[in-house]
């Protein structure tokens, strides 16, 4: 019964997600040719109209929703369109010629796939990391307190594939543990592996700190020290064959701007400078 | 009608040949590109690596497993369908056909919600006997059930309607029982019917990924078959992802040209 009822409030949920959808859209595009002068920030750059298209990590969801946002504000005439999903098939689509203006990736890995086919128009800039933590259903009903909890017979763990760098940062963490993980499922993305936990159907799953964040209390985290050996860096570029090369350069700057940062660390990114260690290069 | 047609050819108006040459290129050209595209040389290596033979192993066995299920639960519901009066059979037509028509990925989350642990029905095989189907190879063969079933369903109900139900009342008359006449009689009548029903709910179920993935996740060596494979092949080794594609388009088209040769061949 619990069930029917999580349910009826997911469905109203979706019909209200979808309607409010569809108001938007109507809003935006309605309002696409508003004027583009005297905008409060970033005054500096040129002015830019029409959509930016912009592929991002799935773990980067939520707070690129909301720059996304706050960018249109700034600068009225803009629309900006998301594609989130796996960094690796996010890269194979942009470099198979799908039209983007902009790639923020979870790796420098799946952003080098870019970068090799010549797809980036400037060098690739690490703006965020990310950290590991393990994701368990509410109240922690296996009591799992460290990474080697996840060895445990009876524990079904679902991880990130290795082709994602959410899979690819929870193998080296595991490796640096030394441990030996038998996963039940190897996800395409770290929002399905977090759904998993989320509808119990597994007991644990190595995600980002910021996903088990943005779930908003459905999970909780179980941080481990190895995760300091797997910290994942975000770079972003925007791309030679932008269709809107303007508003591309535009939403990398923004990103970057203290405004960007301020609401990506609020969802608990951290900050390149932050961190103790120099962050690699991304070429 | 020879005669007709004998003419028809030479007169096939500019007007409709070019856009169905344009269509026939747009169906087929991809295919070509898979073709063309493929990596030849390195493809005996590719195809005898240990992981694409386990993928291809648990595609055969998973989709050869479904057809079991499809032909055990299908050939009855079809018989049901086309050979009793009840109220409500039209909705329950319409709801068998569903999952033709419904997004695979719809599917998943469906069974997902009904046989995962928490499911209403999962929660209990869970308590009840310990059994939990999601990412497991069952899991695999119910999700794939689900979605090539009413291809069998509606195949066989063709068949039974087609099939004249007066061999069956002579076979009643004579003392047969019903289960007997449908065992003896009407099951030879309709065997074309069911054979091709069954071919093509393998050939869904081999193809099958959207609710495999949803339901059954993806784990190489239980759950992960060659779609899946292929979608991750895709993301680092595109190589791979055609040489995989390849062998299903080739199983395919095996399975398509069979058919058409046997049953479906129209006079």
């Amino acid at each position: 019964m619990q069930f029917s009822s999580r349910t009826r409030t997911a469905t109203i949920a979706l019909a209200a997600l979808a309607l409010a959808g569809g108001l938007t859209a109507c809003g935006s595009s309605a309002k696409s040719s508003g004027s583009t002068g005297g905008s409060a920030s970033s005054s500096s750059s040129p002015a830019v109209s029409g959509t930016v298209n912009v592929f991002a990590a799935a773990s980067l969801q939520d707070t690129f929703t909301e720059l996304g946002k706050k960018f249109e504000a700034a600068h009225p005439g803009t629309t900006v369109k998301f594609n989130f999903g796996g960094s690796s098939a996010l890269a194979q689509s942009i470099v198979s010629g799908a039209p983007a203006d902009v790639f923020a990736a979870a790796s420098p890995a799946t952003m080098k796939t870019v970068s090799d086919a010549k797809d980036n128009a400037s060098d690739p800039k690490v703006f965020v990391r990310n950290t590991l933590e393990i994701a368990v259903p509410k109240g922690n009903p296996k009591h799992i307190s460290s990474l080697k909890d996840l060895t445990a017979p009876g524990v079904k763990v679902a991880l990130c594939a290795q082709q994602v760098p959410c899979g690819a940062a929870a193998l080296t963490a595991l490796k640096a543990a030394n441990l030996n993980l038998t996963p039940v499922s190897l996800e395409q993305d770290v929002k399905s592996a977090l759904t998993k936990v989320e509808l119990g159907e597994v007991d644990a799953s190595v995600v980002y700190q910021t996903d088990v964040k943005a779930a908003g209390g459905k999970v909780d985290g179980v941080g481990f020290p190895e995760a300091a050996k797997a910290i994942n860096d975000y770079p972003i570029a925007d791309l030679a064959k932008a269709p809107n090369a303007a508003g591309a350069k535009a939403f990398v700057q923004y990103v970057e701007s203290p405004e960007g940062i301020a609401v990506l660390t609020a969802a608990g990114f951290q900050t390149p400078s932050a961190a103790s260690s120099p962050a690699p290069s991304a070429s | 009608m020879r005669r007709a047609r004998n003419r028809g050819t030479s007169r096939t108006p500019l007007a409709l040949l070019l856009p169905a040459l344009l269509g026939l290129l747009f169906l087929v050209l991809p295919l070509l590109g898979l073709v063309i595209r493929a990596p030849w040389r390195a493809l005996p290596g590719q195809l005898t690596s240990a992981e694409v033979w386990q993928a291809l192993r648990l595609s055969l066995i998973c989709a050869t497993a479904a057809t079991a299920v499809a032909l055990v639960l299908g050939v009855p519901l079809a018989w049901l369908l086309a050979r009793t009066e009840f109220p409500g059979r039209r909705l329950i037509r319409a709801l068998v056909t569903l999952p033709l028509v419904l997004p695979p990925v719809v599917g998943g989350v469906a069974l997902l919600l009904v046989l995962g642990r928490n499911g209403i029905v999962g929660r209990w095989l869970d308590s009840a006997f310990g059994i939990t189907l999601p990412f497991t190879t069952p899991g695999v063969v119910v999700a794939e059930a689900f979605v090539a079933m009413p291809f069998l369903v509606i195949s066989v109900e063709g068949a039974l309607r087609a099939a004249d139900p007066r061999y069956e009342e002579a076979a009643a008359t004579l003392g047969a029982s019903r289960l007997t006449a449908f065992r003896r009689v009407t099951l030879p009548l309709i065997a074309p019917g069911v054979g091709a029903g069954a071919v093509l709910a393998w050939a869904r179920a081999l193809g099958e990924f959207g609710a495999t993935i949803t339901f059954a996740g993806n784990f190489p060596g239980t759950t992960q078959t060659m779609p899946l494979a292929v979608y991750l092949a895709m993301e680092n080794d595109p190589e791979a992802a055609i040489a995989l594609s390849l062998v299903l388009l080739a199983v395919s088209i095996a399975v398509l040209a069979g058919l058409r040769g046997r049953w479906m061949s129209t006079p």
